[in-house]
């Protein structure tokens, strides 16, 4: 009797080397692995050989050479004797700012659009319908332009200003307004609003911790309130309202005192909070519209009361879908803002990617820092969302 | 006792549940806050659309032969919009520099775009994928050879004369068709199971995301020059269009993923069995579907694109918006009509993109066979 095991030489061989899908990914990846590093090496090669054909030095030496030039507008102390890597800080600054005063204007003008497209007011719904399809179908630059163009073209010189109180001026030049100096008894102020905050804080979640163990609730809310607002209010009148108010006034040519918000940025605001808000409001609705009509009925029948339903029931839904995607119009808002440089709002790309760029060629170098700048943040923002996101996903047992 | 025994006729319903009075009542005036917002929304239309349609049609001075027709006698302009500077420039805001002569080049190339692309619409055309593939892959070469020109005796034309709206449909055409090749690889790149390849994509995918197009648009007009041999001069159109390719295909890449993702793995490991290789099985069993998925995200990233080529405008290329910001912004005997010229080039931006986004709707409608898993 022969061996049953001889009959495996009918088995399959192994396939030969060039068919095994192990080698072959092996070989793919290395094949390009090597494609890619030739492409690079004579990018770099090349780039070398034309800075040098050119006179251009690499490397990052130019920061600290004096800029020579004058900024618009600037949040720390600029003019032409600083360096270019001042500028750079000046430039992110502003974008930063920009940024931040957008995301917090379109969030509020898109929530409320939102609602208001959801609204049985058949008037308000539609108004806020024509908004959205209106302004997210035009592109954001031809806004820009259209707003500053507006502001510069149509607004009264400085002498005609409208007024508000007094205090508030807006002109074609901009807006005037009121600014704040602080004396030295304001530090107690901030102080006491720090201690609200951290006691709120502690508060919260002392009173979680209670309710958890005996079932009273704590007017969290409104002691808060009161801890953030009211505390550094009373503190800020008992050491005797140490902040003083240097109003503008209308002198016969121009408007002296208070703080100047430049045209660009009035400009470059309007048209980013009115472009972003469209998308916002969007974002808004369907995630109100996601939270299905028995999620109320079930809360309001286990007897939670309307408001109760909205803070406990609707809103911690909808917000699990709204977050995501209003991130990355967040995200969208702050590479927007690089627009800037159409109407000569100082931002990054303005500032650094422009003047500086054109002042010194560095054209690697400044190109790379600018991009390494949008990506980082874009990259952090992009990390807390999916943080966020798993934080907030639903816990399925 | 009354027993009748006859049906009574159906009475109207009370006047105040139909018709318009119960309409408004429900829809604008139940409540008191409501009505509040309906007087204040109406007082807000009353301010804006009666004077906004006087600017735009009846004060508004539509054909002219020198902007003097737009002005009062004393220099002033008068009330209405101007539009007669659009009228009068028009054929510049189509085409920028391009020869007059030869704007029948274009025009053709677009005609027959148009004609090729109509049966596409129609479920029952035969061979459509023929058809499409013609579209995308022949009909560029014809395009291009027609607009361009070098070959066949037509007169070269420089891709510095192109400008206009025709300028804006080429790259965003062109643009959308290179993304779409690159994305779909990158997508395909993002799901593979080879780890080089795999993080090689996410990180192309993930660097050209983070950052705003206008820098990457920098930095193909400002470093791209570099990058070559010294000696090569690169087209400026070519080199925009480079950045845009670039950029746009990691956003389609990211749509295209979401298409391969929502196919079951049934399909996958079904085209396995069969013993087709992996090209084969994408090809014929994975993209078919997951792009029948992905359509009306990728008109949604084509809408996107469209509005982004008016940043061309910086690096120096005649767009739609360039031509009439820049070149007649600045014409001695058209100026001061700035607005006219930015409500104009709005409103052809927003025709094509609420023309786009309505189709995606509908095609998002039409799609959804309601099978998902």
């Amino acid at each position: 009797m022969s061996d049953p095991r001889q009959n495996n030489t009918e088995l399959p061989s192994k396939p030969p080397i060039w068919n095994d899908p192990k080698y072959r990914a092996l070989f793919f990846q290395i094949l390009l692995i090597s494609a890619l590093a030739y492409f690079f090496y004579s990018i770099v090669q090349n780039t070398l050989d034309n800075m040098n054909a050119r006179g251009v030095s690499t490397g990052f030496g130019f920061m600290s050479e004096p800029a020579g030039f004058d900024i618009l507008q600037t949040l720390v102390p600029f003019d032409s004797t600083y360096s270019f890597g001042r500028s750079f800080i000046v430039g992110v600054l502003n974008t930063l700012l920009v940024t931040a005063l957008g995301i917090l204007f379109a969030t509020l003008l898109g929530f409320l659009v939102g609602v208001a497209r959801l609204s049985n007011n058949w008037l308000v719904s539609k108004i806020a319908t024509v908004y959205i399809e209106t302004f997210r179908n035009i592109p954001l630059l031809i806004q820009i332009i259209f707003w500053y163009s507006l502001i510069v073209g149509s607004l009264p010189a400085v002498r005609d200003s409208f007024s508000l109180f007094d205090s508030f001026f807006l002109n074609q030049r901009g807006i005037n307004i009121p600014s704040p100096q602080y004396e030295s008894g304001f530090i107690y102020t901030v102080i006491a609003l720090i201690i609200g905050i951290i006691g709120s804080f502690i508060i919260k979640r002392w009173a979680r911790k209670r309710q958890e163990a005996t079932g009273q609730q704590f007017p969290v809310l409104l002691s808060v309130l009161g801890l953030v607002i009211f505390l550094p209010v009373l503190v800020y009148f008992i050491t005797g309202s140490p902040i003083t108010w240097d109003v503008p006034k209308l002198g016969r040519f121009n408007l002296q005192g208070g703080a100047t918000v430049i045209p660009e940025l009035v400009g470059l605001l309007i048209a980013l909070v009115i472009y972003t808000a469209a998308f916002i409001a969007e974002i808004v609705r369907s995630g109100i519209k996601a939270v299905s009509h028995g999620q109320s009925e079930a809360a309001l029948s286990v007897g939670l009361t309307p408001s109760q339903n909205l803070k406990l029931v609707v809103i911690p839904q909808a917000l699990r879908v709204i977050i995501p995607p209003l991130t990355s119009q967040y995200l969208n808002l702050f590479k927007n803002s690089s627009l800037a440089a159409a109407i000569g709002y100082p931002d990054l790309v303005a500032v650094f990617m422009g003047t500086t760029l054109n002042q010194t060629g560095q054209a690697v170098e400044i190109v790379a820092v600018t991009m390494g700048v949008y990506l980082l943040v874009s990259l952090l923002i992009s990390m807390f969302m999916n943080w966020y996101n798993a934080k907030m996903s639903l816990v399925e047992r | 006792m009354y027993v009748t025994d006859k049906i009574l006729p159906e009475l109207p319903a009370p006047s105040n549940s139909k018709g318009l009075i119960h309409w408004l009542k429900t829809n604008l005036f139940n409540g008191p806050f409501n009505t509040l917002f309906t007087l204040l929304a109406a007082y807000v239309l009353y301010k804006v659309i009666p004077p906004a349609i006087e600017w735009a049609f009846i004060d508004a001075t539509w054909f002219a032969e020198t902007s003097g027709e737009c002005k009062l006698e004393n220099g002033d302009r008068k009330d209405g919009a101007c539009w007669a500077f659009i009228t009068n420039r028009f054929d510049q805001i189509m085409y920028g520099f391009y020869p007059e002569a030869e704007r029948w080049r274009p025009n053709l190339a677009g005609i027959m775009l148009v004609l090729l692309t109509i049966p596409l619409f129609f479920e029952k055309t035969p061979k459509k994928a023929w058809l499409g593939g013609f579209i995308l892959v022949i009909f560029p070469f014809i395009a291009f050879v027609l607009i361009r020109g070098g070959y066949f005796g037509l007169e070269a034309i420089d891709t510095g004369k192109w400008g206009g709206l025709m300028l804006t449909l080429i790259i965003s055409l062109v643009g959308i068709l290179f993304a779409l090749l690159f994305g779909t690889i990158l997508a395909l790149g993002r799901r593979s199971s080879m780890p080089i390849v795999k993080s090689l994509s996410v990180v192309f995918i993930e660097f050209w995301r983070g950052v705003p197009l206008i820098t990457v648009l920098f930095m193909s007009s400002v470093m791209l020059p570099l990058f070559l041999p010294e000696g090569t001069t690169f087209d400026k159109l070519a080199r925009a269009m480079i950045g845009i390719i670039l950029f746009q295909s990691a956003y389609v890449a990211e749509v295209v993923r979401g298409g391969l993702q929502a196919i079951p793995k049934g399909q996958y490991e079904a085209a396995a069995a069969m013993g087709l290789s992996y090209w084969k099985s994408m090809f014929l069993v994975i993209l078919p579907q997951s792009m029948k998925l992905v359509i009306p995200g990728l008109v949604n990233t084509f809408i996107a694109l469209f509005k982004d080529t008016t940043l061309v405008l910086i690096i120096g290329l005649f767009d739609l918006l360039a031509i009439i910001e820049n070149v007649l912004g600045s014409d001695n005997a058209w100026l001061g009509f700035h607005t006219e010229g930015l409500v104009f080039a709005a409103f052809v931006f927003w025709l094509f993109c609420f023309g786009l986004s309505r189709y995606s709707m509908a095609l998002e409608r039409k799609l959804d066979t309601g099978h998902r898993n």
